[in-house]
């Protein structure tokens, strides 16, 4: 009885907040809705038996993936927003009917099958023992693929964040060399340019004092 | 009522065309990226499902694969949108047609 009860709870939470991301005006608030969801189907896993999946689904997911969608959110702050011209009426409705056109063929397709009861499992099953148990002994080569996938990933968004952007065709002086630097002011814009990777231009100070 | 594998892989199956519709909609990449995530989550939910109907940790493996990849994809796709800001263009899936500088 309880386990209709969560199901039902956390199916009904993952599509309300699946709904939430995806309608949302404000970018932060379809984050948030995405971490609603997450929660929910970690929810759904531990329904499953899936103990391990549903504990990493929360720390990794919507602890790690999440927060660096909101960091880049609050980065880019106001031009994160939807651009102001409206989705045609025809686009819209094409993609409501490629949704339900989706949902339906799989609801059909699973719901002409007969299926009955599922396997009968022991208590450890999703647990992390038995799943290393088939990560490190018959799925080895996945995980090194995917050890190796994650450090070309990481590579390549260092790669991504830190390069120097090289000028576009049409805008030959985005980059105009840097002014002359005053000799009082020298060090100071020697300490600047170890410390960011961009060009320097120091602005000099107004003779004050003649 | 006895909650079978069919009702976890409705609710994946709304979750996925909900996602689809945010794709095909949405015009800020970011949110194009939320509604990939959505996408890729009701996958990972249908995986666990069949595991465990068939008794089999195949499913959970490879959901965990896919969370991985999950993973690697929002960096990637990250990096690119905040690369893509820098360069002050507009965050428009519509216009940004070519990578190119």
């Amino acid at each position: 009885m309880t386990y209709d009860v969560a199901f039902v709870a956390a199916a009904c939470l993952a599509i309300v907040s699946a709904l939430g991301v995806v309608l949302a005006g404000n970018p932060f608030y379809s984050a948030l809705s995405l971490i609603m969801n997450l929660v929910s189907l970690a929810t759904l896993y531990l329904l499953l038996q899936a103990d391990f999946l549903a504990a990493a689904q929360v720390i990794v997911y919507a602890g790690a993936v999440m927060i660096m969608f909101l960091f880049v959110i609050a980065y880019l702050g106001g031009r994160a927003d939807e651009p102001s011209r409206d989705v045609p009426l025809w686009q819209l409705g094409a993609a409501v009917v490629a949704g339900a056109a989706i949902v339906v063929e799989i609801v059909v397709a699973v719901s002409t099958q007969a299926f009955g009861g599922g396997a009968t499992v022991s208590d450890q099953f999703g647990g992390p023992v038995e799943l290393a148990g088939q990560f490190f002994n018959r799925y080895l080569l996945a995980f090194e693929v995917t050890s190796v996938l994650l450090l070309v990933a990481a590579v390549g968004g260092v790669v991504l964040g830190s390069k120097r952007p090289s000028p576009r065709v049409d805008e030959p002086d985005a980059f105009p060399a840097p002014r002359e630097t005053p000799p009082e002011l020298e060090l100071q814009a020697a300490v600047m340019r170890a410390e960011t990777a961009f060009p320097v231009t120091h602005v000099g100070r107004k003779q004050e004092e003649s | 009522m006895r909650i079978g594998v069919e009702y976890f892989v409705a609710v994946s199956a709304i979750v996925f065309g909900i996602g689809l519709f945010g794709v095909f909609t949405r015009r800020s990449p970011l949110i194009l990226l939320l509604s990939v995530e959505l996408m890729l989550n009701a996958c990972n939910l249908s995986l666990v499902a069949f595991a465990r109907y068939w008794g089999d940790h195949a499913g959970q493996i490879f959901a965990l694969v896919v969370m991985g990849v999950a993973a690697s994809e929002v960096v990637i796709g990250l990096g690119l949108v905040v690369a893509v800001a820098r360069r002050k263009v507009d965050l428009d899936v519509d216009r940004m047609t070519a990578l190119r500088n």
